[in-house]
């Protein structure tokens, strides 16, 4: 091995916040922006997202050693698809009314550009454990990205969180805030949240030193 | 006449009220990653609207002959094959990857088109143009076909497939040119330092999705201004 791979332990805590798929490497924003504007919805995309990357990341990990180079993506997609069609499936079977709410976007997980990296990335070229702890970790760092931005949107557009009355009565609800310009607007402040605390920080760092 | 109608209604659907990028959220990477330079955006825009079509064209014919309940063609075969006639034929739960299948297939057929025939253009789009493949709005369009044929009061033409996908095409190739347009300029602005690059400009992009909020209606003005019912 020409460098050395990161362990377990390194893969899983990278995913939630140092190399976080949302904030930190911008990947996902499809189902980010389409299904935070409540938490629930948010909450259950990020449940099947983490299903689908942890599955498609043991299979890819165990068939590591036979994939082509060429057709490696093609055997990703492939992969992927196939789980994706079974939580689809579930969600529809099980919670019908949040199944019709998420729509087209649950099949939207496939093109998912954070799974594919998660399989070129890592299980293609790791042991199914360390696969597994990536996967959980990135989809832990998923779903804290998913609640965050779902969260800001639903307490200021509807006034509730998870379907909860948090604010007061008198509440004017930002009607802008669940429609689709404010998942743009949230989001791009809460990137510019996150990039200035990581400055902040990594300036103390070399001012203590 | 009523079904040009129809058609107009379809791809000004796609393309301005109902925008990809800015009201779906499909094919954010491309708009947040191929956006800097007018000209790249634009060819993007039409790279993307070129397989979006095909693909459209491909996803529609699967899911009408095989595909969708009933299909004329595995019914046939389970015919042939000497199954109970009144069993529930349904292939539907292969759509996902066919439909995956199908986009990965046409994006490798595009590639190669471009590269043997215009490779300026394919020196231009990099690593781009395989990156089409993992594009939420071509499996969108597929998904959307799909749904208008499935279900059996409205089944959706080809013709009305295409359009869908050249209007939700045009739809992104307008997105990203804008959004290449202002990301030119804001290059000269005094952006705060932790908003610049995606920040910003998905703040633009909010203020892009609250302008063409405004389109919202227009399908009803052309219906009422055409004459027909509603």
């Amino acid at each position: 091995m020409a460098q050395e791979q990161p362990t377990a332990l390194e893969r899983f805590v990278n995913g939630i916040l140092p190399e976080n798929p949302v904030y930190r490497q911008l990947l996902g924003m499809c189902p980010v922006l389409a299904v935070t504007n409540g938490m629930k919805p948010a909450m259950t995309m990020a449940g099947a997202t983490a299903f689908v990357l942890i599955s498609a990341n043991i299979i890819v990990s165990l068939i590591r050693h036979l994939l082509k180079p060429h057709l490696r993506i093609l055997v990703f997609t492939l992969t992927i698809a196939t789980f994706v069609t079974i939580a689809d499936r579930f969600l529809a079977a099980y919670v019908y009314e949040m199944s019709k709410q998420l729509g087209p976007y649950v099949p939207l997980i496939i093109v998912n550009c954070l799974i594919i990296s998660r399989c070129e990335i890592c299980s293609s070229k790791q042991g199914v454990g360390v696969a597994i702890a990536d996967g959980v970790g990135m989809a832990l760092g998923f779903a804290l990205a998913l609640a965050s931005i779902a969260t800001v949107r639903e307490i200021l557009g509807s006034g509730t969180w998870f379907g909860l009355r948090v604010m007061p009565g008198v509440w004017p609800n930002w009607g802008i805030m669940v429609l689709p310009p404010g998942a743009f607007l949230t989001l791009g402040l809460l990137l510019g949240i996150a990039e200035w605390v990581s400055r902040r920080r990594s300036e103390r760092a070399k001012s203590s030193q | 006449m009523e079904t040009f109608t129809g058609l107009i209604l379809i791809f000004i659907g796609a393309a301005l009220i109902n925008n990809f990028v800015l009201h779906y959220f499909v094919g954010i990477c491309p708009f947040l990653g191929v956006s800097r330079r007018t000209s790249t955006a634009f060819g993007m825009g039409c790279a993307v609207t070129f397989v979006i079509s095909i693909a459209a064209l491909l996803s529609w014919t699967l899911t009408h002959f095989v595909l969708r309940p009933e299909a004329p063609l595995p019914r046939w075969v389970w015919e042939i094959a000497g199954g109970n006639p009144a069993t529930h034929v349904d292939l539907s739960v292969l759509s996902y990857i066919v439909y995956i299948f199908v986009i990965a297939s046409s994006v490798q057929f595009v590639e190669m088109y471009v590269r043997k025939f215009f490779p300026p253009l394919y020196k231009s789009f990099g690593v781009y143009l395989p990156l089409i493949t993992t594009n939420c709005a071509i499996l969108f369009a597929c998904l959307e076909i799909m749904k208008h044929l499935q279900d059996p009061t409205n089944l959706w033409g080809l013709h009305e497939a295409i359009t869908l996908a050249v209007g939700g095409g045009v739809g992104f190739t307008i997105a990203i040119s804008l959004m290449a347009g202002i990301r030119e300029d804001l290059d000269l602005c005094d952006v705060p330092g932790p908003l610049r690059g995606a920040g910003i400009a998905l703040i633009v992009a909010g203020i892009m999705a609250m302008a063409f909020m405004g389109f919202t209606g227009v399908d009803k003005g052309i219906q009422s201004a055409l004459g027909i019912g509603f």
